[in-house]
């Protein structure tokens, strides 16, 4: 019988964590602005139906980015957990940063427990019933979380993303021009993202009790 | 966080993910008809709904009555279930007002879940295994009775369907109306009945069909303006759901008594 061999855990931490970055940055990016309604998440993706963005609750939208059999299983998860805080308590209750706290145990429990790392990134955005409540919450693979305020980004080459986000950005933003910024961050310099591989959902407070929209090519308006 | 393992999945199905995290609704068992009366739960009563030219129209009463005492007035049986359907209950109000919640949010999680919408009749089947899962407590008195009723996108046409107590659903073409003053309110729409009706007219029958109820059946109230409370009464077409407001319906109800008064 042989014998395996010992591997440091530093190492495994680290070889984990080198396999679920690869993995992300593989697939393309998306980006979340606050402008003066709410949030615009805008993604980039080739696909009509399959969704990186998509509702959670009322004031609740999820993005994820990565493996798209992963990020889906954490959304139905999302929406489960969140019907069932709703039912069991009361529509008010449910909260995105609490949710956010779970998908980050479930994470940290996936990354440190399981065979293989998740090769997700997800974005859980909550607007409020005014503007000072908005917020948003960046998942790592490995459970870390970020807050975030006013924009944030997810996926392959995030970091250049967000330094061109923090660049265009301004306090009150009205719709199309935080869609804008979205698109022109995730393009970059020398690249307009064409305008049939983006997706945009809208969380908006004026859309009544589900805030969450998804925008079409009509609405988008270039 | 909820997590299933595949194969084990409860699905789009929100009832179904309740029973497995150990919400599901708790069965009330032992209790005999006797005792049911002398706990004289609220009851809901008149609701009427039919179809016009673009969609459906529904309407409902606000009374609930325990025993002869009116113990609501505000009541609203009449509800949005999703942006193209509706649902009526008359019957038992605690268990009729929890079924809609839960209908409600089953129509919502399905939708979230799937990313699309459950088709009409999809809606329906859904309601019926509601009713049905309260056979039990139908036994012991605490029969709920809804109608459904939307706009069918994929045909372009307003449907309604009927239930009973046991869960078995009919799909009606015109019209249908239940509760205690049914009768009478089914009877003036039976009347009153013409294919292709316009919207407005539409309201104005169901309108008369609850004057009528009110006015024959104790358990059915009447507009009341003295309160400021009017019956609930929307319509569903290929926009969604439109509740009609309060000042609509008093300038409608006015109309009705001026022509009972000139009789």
């Amino acid at each position: 019988m042989s014998m395996p061999f010992y591997v440091a855990p530093e190492q495994m931490m680290k070889d984990r964590a080198d396999f679920a970055r690869k993995g992300i940055a593989r697939g393309r990016a998306l980006a979340a602005v606050r402008y003066s309604d709410g949030i615009v998440i805008v993604a980039e993706n080739a696909s009509e139906t399959l969704r990186k963005v998509s509702e959670i609750y009322d004031r609740i939208a999820f993005a994820g980015v990565g493996r798209y059999n992963e990020f889906d299983q954490l959304r139905v998860a999302g929406v489960r957990a969140a019907d069932l805080k709703g039912f069991q308590y009361s529509r008010d209750d449910v909260d995105a940063r609490s949710l956010a706290n779970s998908y980050a145990q479930m994470l940290g429990t996936i990354f440190t427990h399981e065979m293989k790392p998740m090769e997700v990134e997800i974005l859980v955005a909550e607007v409020g019933l005014a503007s000072s409540g908005d917020q948003m919450f960046h998942v790592l693979y490995d459970g870390t979380v970020m807050d975030e305020r006013d924009y944030a980004a997810i996926g392959g080459d995030a970091e250049a993303i967000n330094t061109r986000l923090a660049e265009s950005w301004s306090e009150g933003l009205d719709r199309a021009a935080a869609i804008s910024v979205g698109r022109v961050a995730l393009g970059g310099p020398d690249r307009e993202i064409p305008i049939e591989d983006l997706e945009v959902a809208d969380l908006a407070r004026t859309n009544g009790r589900r805030c969450f929209h998804r925008l079409d090519r009509a609405d988008l308006g270039f | 966080m909820p997590s299933f393992s595949t194969g084990d999945d409860p699905g789009s199905s929100f009832p179904e993910l309740l029973r497995r995290v150990g919400l599901g609704p708790v069965p009330i068992a032992g209790l005999s008809t006797d005792v049911m009366r002398e706990l004289s739960v609220p009851h809901a009563t008149t609701c009427v709904a039919l179809t016009y030219d673009d969609g459906v129209v529904m309407a409902g009463d606000r009374r609930a009555t325990s025993g002869n005492l009116i113990s609501h007035r505000t009541m609203e049986k009449v509800v949005e279930a999703d942006r193209h359907s509706g649902v009526a209950i008359a019957g038992a109000a605690g268990a009729a007002m929890e079924m809609i919640r839960l209908f409600q949010l089953q129509l919502e999680h399905y939708e979230k879940v799937e990313g699309t919408s459950l088709s009409l009749e999809g809606k329906a089947n859904q309601l019926s295994m509601m009713v049905r899962g309260n056979l039990q407590q139908a036994m012991m008195g605490m029969v709920v009775v809804p109608i459904f009723g939307g706009y069918d996108l994929r045909r372009g046409c307003g449907r309604l369907w009927d239930y009973d107590a046991t869960g078995g659903h009919y799909e009606e073409r015109d019209y249908v109306a239940t509760g205690s003053g049914s009768l009478h309110a089914g009877t003036v729409i039976k009347v009153g009945f013409r294919p292709g009706m316009s919207r407005d007219e539409a309201v104005n029958l169901a309108a008369r069909s609850l004057w009528e109820a009110a006015d024959a059946d104790s358990a059915t109230g009447g507009p009341d303006s003295l309160r400021g409370i009017y019956p609930v009464v929307a319509t569903i077409d290929a926009d969604g759901w439109n509740r009609l407001d309060d000042d609509d319906l008093a300038t409608r109800y006015e109309a009705i008594v001026a022509e009972v008064r000139s009789r």
